[in-house]
């Protein structure tokens, strides 16, 4: 078991003959069983292409009757990314992970509010997201695949680099990992950290989790929320920009302290209260979650 | 993006929000002809700069003759501006807003911004105009009303009416309240604001609903679609240092430290300035140099936190996963060449060929120490600087 893709997901990938797309469809394929995993590409335009030896087509809809795909990718440039997601909402696909960053707040408020109104069955992570990756399995998104091994500590992150810097802590300890969750770093997303962590908690292979947070927003006291009453396995937190100043957007578009709300400081205090063990130093994560397992 | 007030009140009346008329300035001589022009009895000069509480700086006055408006513009145009948002060296006036005076009878306040929770525009009313609204919501949240706009539907009418009244706006104002809140709303979608907050919203002396203050942040990922918007950008408003990163896609904050530090990732960048300062030390800046940077941009970032004079040393921390270790170690030694490495420079590389990449700098004659761990460089860096 795993959370959100295992070797038997079908994956379409958006944007597939952009530079993008075709640098990681290429590192996907490589890693583990990426061949049999990802079937198809989607560029208007390009269909009967081929790229890396997958053939390419005009729309998601036509992919996902050619080959069954259930998830798509989507490495679309920022101004077009929104109407990527749409058209893999409206294929029913069961998940769709989207990579691209810059995508206009504006936009994904319209793409949220269509896919909550169709009451849509599909599962969005991102976007400005690393991807999702279930090791020894099949990776999706943009992270260096050997740094993972299988295992059953769960990864949720809103970051990026910081995913992999706890991802290798995990594997030095000689622990892997049951599946990993990049969730993003944009203010208007798909699955949160809660989402993710109830993911975790229900899968018996996942027996702790390391969740990184950051800055902005409110996601992770929410999450928090959930878990003082409901969280079954030891959790390890930390949340990055206790030195970030109050009113300056961190990188991420959502890493922003404002109006009082943000904090790192409520999010800590808010994890810690729900019994999740949490530590103020980054090169820690790894220590920290051998210290919550024994 | 920030935009001034006056340019923030353009937005608004592009989509019928009333405000007083005003006109921009940038000499005492043009402040006064703009006085002139506007007429009446009472003028109000302000100072333009992006950051909030001028009033309370100083940088507010209201004329009542030629002689103060000239007397006003003169002090406030060229003095530094320090208001709770600017630092303590404050912020130089370069533009002046000259405004007719209002009629106020009332202050109340309404911000619109993106709720992350539920996904939709919130517009928050309350009756407690020309306080800040953390306060408000510190001290009486009871006074502050929601309105959480339906994407699709836009701002349902009954309900701004309705909430205009609980405000405490006057019978005779409720439908020019509802109005102004439509038109806001519509300011806020159309321009692909961030944030639009106004401050206070004034009933004046015969109901009428006018925005006497108007500031917006517009999102910047959306600045491709709105060059009326762009032509707003005023660099003097602006970190010369984060001017110049911006040049070369790079993203760079400025902090009070004296430790530099240049990383991939937006949260690895945040966790090291963290453990920088849980080390006992304190970071000069955010920077990310994003995912695929190049020995250009290495270089280019180097140069600009060489630049800020408060670094004294600078930290290196890059977790390879598209980019490379060997190639952000081929970029130090490049940038070594070209600039002087004044400063101890502590590097930690991981993940993809981090051998290789400690290897390119162990051969190299650049003056650094290397380190494996993020602790290990924290370590390593706040005692080179302390040194």
């Amino acid at each position: 078991m795993s959370i959100l893709i295992n070797k038997d997901t079908r994956i379409v990938t958006q944007g597939i003959t952009g530079k993008t797309g075709e640098f990681h469809t290429k590192q996907c394929l490589d890693y583990a069983f990426g061949r049999d995993c990802f079937v198809a590409g989607v560029t208007p335009g390009k269909e009967g292409q081929e790229v890396q030896g997958v053939p390419v087509y005009n729309n998601v809809a036509d992919a996902k009757a050619e080959h069954g795909v259930n998830a798509s990718v989507i490495y679309v440039p920022p101004r077009f990314a929104a109407a990527a997601i749409d058209e893999a909402v409206d294929a029913e696909l069961d998940l769709v992970i989207c990579i691209t960053e810059g995508i206009p707040v504006a936009d994904m408020i319209k793409t949220r509010d269509r896919m909550r109104k169709m009451n849509s069955k599909t599962i969005l992570v991102g976007p400005n997201c690393p991807g999702v990756i279930t090791p020894e399995e099949v990776k999706i998104g943009i992270m260096p695949g050997y740094i993972h091994k299988k295992g059953n500590i769960g990864i949720v992150s809103r970051s990026g680099t910081l995913t992999y810097e706890a991802v290798h802590q995990v594997t030095q300890l000689g622990l892997g990992q049951s599946s990993c969750v990049g969730i993003g770093g944009d203010p208007v997303n798909g699955l949160k950290h809660l989402d993710v962590m109830k993911m975790f908690n229900d899968d018996p292979e996942t027996h702790a989790v390391v969740m990184c947070g950051e800055i902005g927003g409110t996601d992770e006291e929410e999450c928090a929320a959930w878990m003082k009453e409901n969280m079954t396995k030891p959790v390890v937190g930390f949340i990055a920009g206790v030195t970030a100043p109050p009113g300056k957007r961190m990188g991420h578009a959502g890493a922003i302290i404002s109006g009082g709300q943000g904090t790192a400081q409520s999010k800590i205090d808010a994890l810690e209260e729900a019994g999740a063990h949490v530590t103020l130093n980054p090169s820690e994560m790894g220590s920290t979650l051998l210290k919550a397992i024994s | 993006m920030n935009v001034h007030e006056y340019q923030g009140k353009e937005i608004l009346r592009k989509y019928g929000v009333t405000t007083p008329r005003g006109i921009a300035c940038f000499s005492v001589d043009e402040a006064v002809a703009a006085a002139e022009k506007l007429g009446g009895k009472v003028w109000v000069v302000k100072a333009q700069i992006h950051a909030g509480g001028r009033g309370l700086g100083g940088g507010v006055k209201v004329a009542t003759s030629m002689e103060q408006v000239r007397e006003y513009a003169d002090a406030i145009l060229g003095m530094q501006l320090v208001t709770h948002q600017t630092g303590p060296e404050g912020k130089e006036v370069k533009r002046l807003y000259i405004e007719e005076g209002a009629d106020i009878a009332d202050e109340l306040y309404v911000g619109a911004l993106v709720d992350r929770e539920t996904q939709k525009v919130v517009l928050m009313c309350s009756s407690e105009g020309g306080m800040s609204i953390e306060e408000v919501a510190e001290e009486t949240p009871e006074k502050i009303i929601k309105i959480y706009v339906d994407p699709t539907e836009g701002l349902n009418r009954a309900e701004a009416e309705d909430v205009c009244a609980k405000i405490g706006m006057p019978a005779e104002a409720i439908s020019e309240g509802a109005d102004f809140l439509a038109g806001l709303y519509e300011a806020f979608v159309k321009s692909d604001a961030s944030l639009a907050e106004i401050n206070p919203l004034v009933i004046t002396g015969d109901k009428r609903v006018i925005a006497l203050d108007a500031k917006f942040n517009i999102d910047s990922n959306a600045l491709y679609r709105q060059p009326e918007i762009v032509a707003y950008r005023d660099l003097d408003e602006e970190d010369a240092n984060e001017i110049e990163a911006s040049k070369w896609d790079l993203s760079y904050i400025s902090l009070d430290g004296n430790i530099g530090c240049l990383v991939n990732g937006a949260g690895l960048a945040m966790a090291t300035m963290d453990i920088i300062k849980l080390y006992g030390g304190d970071p000069a800046n955010f920077l990310d140099v994003g995912g695929g940077a190049n020995a250009e941009q290495v270089t280019e970032a180097f140069k600009i936190m060489l630049g800020n004079e408060n670094v004294e040393g600078i930290l290196v921390n890059i977790f390879g996963g598209i980019m490379q270790c060997d190639v952000i170690a081929e970029g130090i030694v490049a940038a070594a060449k070209q600039v002087d490495m004044k400063v101890p420079l502590v590097v930690r590389l991981e993940g993809t060929n981090v051998e290789k990449g400690r290897q390119i700098l162990d051969e190299s004659d650049v003056k650094l120490q290397t380190a494996t761990t993020m602790a290990d460089a924290a370590e390593k860096i706040v005692a080179a600087v302390k040194a």
